[in-house]
């Protein structure tokens, strides 16, 4: 399904990364970097928690906002219960929703937000956060078991980012939104997300492209949020085979926040907050300077639970597009 | 697309391992790790006057107490990631496992955190360790009646 937007516009984002994201590729586009993995908290969990919280601060003095002139926060991160969005919220009084939906919560709020503004709301701030250490903790292994991964596996980016939504004609236009269907084609590894999300990326671009009417050329860019490089050949394959269709001018989010040849990531980067991160800071940055005017942003979630893994299930994936635009 | 279609086309996408190189790794540095317990069991038996039982236990100790250590001060994890099975099979792989768990529980207290999570990784060996010796044992003991 894809929802058309009037007068919907990013007006304002920011971005906060940890040490890895900041010795990456983008470095220089980030708002602010930490240098330890803490930032002054004591575990992981608060740590995150204070990444949302510093994100939502840095939007509103960007913006030039206080928390009351905001109508509603839309949230959300990887951990069970959404512990960081709740516990970031909880130090700030305004209405909040929180919604889950793995790594494809960042254009789930983007949607939810531009529906929220075109029903009437003046402003509304949409934020998403991961932290590879609480991640790791909650998914996986230990942070200091070193047990060795396979080269499909992805790497959980540490940071958060937070977008202002209003219809004042300032910024990048949110055009219009598809909400994904969950899709699952029998893939259970848990080291290869790439596999599990690619049928939900391009089930979602087929249906966004029917909806509208529109080719693939139309987009400068169709950026898929975390496969990883091998996910993102299965999403081109798949693209292939299935509906016939050639995705040329697309890339990965998780690709581009990491440099693959110097750091430990394996497949690329992955988490609610690699897509907005990439978006937030590198390519709205390009959409400001003319270089892309029209991208398609497709982040892709895996919806795996343990205890289903546990029980030999496949891993469900679902992914959500939003058409940016550049304001004319 | 159905699913067998699917499964093709991510077979087709997925890098392979390299097990020969992680094997010969693994071999080599367990071997490395045979060599170093032998040393240390020389050691505590001839310069510590220790007799072969309890130098063997002693060695272990070392073994088991450096390994705990270097996971505390943050860099065992990249040997484990690098030596593989060389270090994961051997005693080493078992300490690394138990200590990396109770690092991360620390903060969740000494009886719910700690306490409950420590073996979370490797309580199946000790399971598995305890349910197997008590099998070979009967076979052992019917081997020998026989």
């Amino acid at each position: 399904m894809t929802i058309k937007f009037t007068n919907t516009y990013i007006n304002e984002t920011a971005t906060i990364t940890g040490p890895y994201e900041s010795n990456g590729r983008l470095s220089k586009y980030f708002d602010k970097s930490y240098n330890d993995l803490y930032f002054g908290m004591k575990t992981w969990e608060q740590a995150e928690s204070k990444l949302a919280n510093d994100a939502i601060e840095m939007l509103l003095h960007k913006s030039e906002l206080n928390q009351f002139q905001i109508d509603a926060f839309i949230g959300g991160d990887l951990l069970n219960q959404i512990t960081a969005s709740n516990y970031a919220m909880a130090k700030i009084n305004s209405p909040f929703i929180g919604i889950y939906a793995a790594c494809t919560t960042s254009t789930l709020g983007l949607i939810l937000a531009a529906i929220l503004v075109n029903n009437g709301l003046n402003k509304v701030i949409t934020f998403t956060s991961s932290h590879n250490n609480a991640a790791e903790k909650q998914f996986r292994y230990p942070v200091e078991y070193g047990g060795p991964k396979p080269k499909t596996s992805t790497f959980t980016s540490t940071g958060s980012a937070a977008a202002l939504l209003s219809n004042q004609k300032k910024g990048i236009k949110i055009e219009s939104g598809t909400i994904g269907k969950v899709i699952d084609l029998g893939i259970n590894d848990v080291y290869n997300m790439g596999a599990v999300m690619a049928p939900a990326a391009a089930e979602t671009i087929y249906t966004h492209l029917q909806d509208t009417g529109r080719s693939l050329d139309y987009y400068d860019l169709i950026l898929t949020g975390d496969l990883g490089i091998y996910g993102l050949n299965i999403l081109k394959e798949y693209m292939q085979s299935e509906y016939g269709l050639t995705l040329g001018n697309c890339n990965d989010t998780g690709l581009m926040l990491y440099d693959r040849d110097a750091q430990p990531v394996n497949a690329g980067g992955s988490g609610p907050a690699t897509a907005p991160l990439v978006t937030y800071s590198y390519i709205f940055d390009q959409m400001k300077k003319g270089k892309l005017k029209k991208v398609l942003l497709v982040a892709t979630g895996a919806l795996m639970s343990q205890t289903m893994a546990s029980q030999k299930l496949s891993i469900p994936a679902i992914a959500h597009a939003v058409s940016l635009e550049v304001v004319k | 697309m159905e699913k067998n279609k699917y499964k093709n086309i991510v077979d087709q996408n997925t890098p392979k391992e390299n097990t020969f190189y992680d094997c010969l790794i693994a071999f080599i540095t367990g071997g490395l790790m045979g060599v170093i317990a032998e040393i240390l069991i020389e050691f505590y038996q001839n310069l510590l006057d220790i007799p072969f039982k309890s130098a063997t236990v002693c060695m272990l100790v070392t073994l088991i107490t450096l390994s705990c250590l270097f996971t505390c001060f943050g860099f065992f994890d990249k040997w484990v990631n690098f030596c593989k099975c060389g270090l994961i099979i051997p005693i080493t792989g078992f300490a690394h496992a138990t200590q990396s768990a109770a690092l991360e529980y620390r903060k969740e207290g000494l009886v719910t955190g700690i306490g409950a999570n420590m073996l979370k990784l490797s309580g199946a060996v000790i399971i598995f360790g305890v349910v197997s010796s008590w099998l070979f044992s009967i076979i052992r003991m019917v081997v020998g009646l026989i």
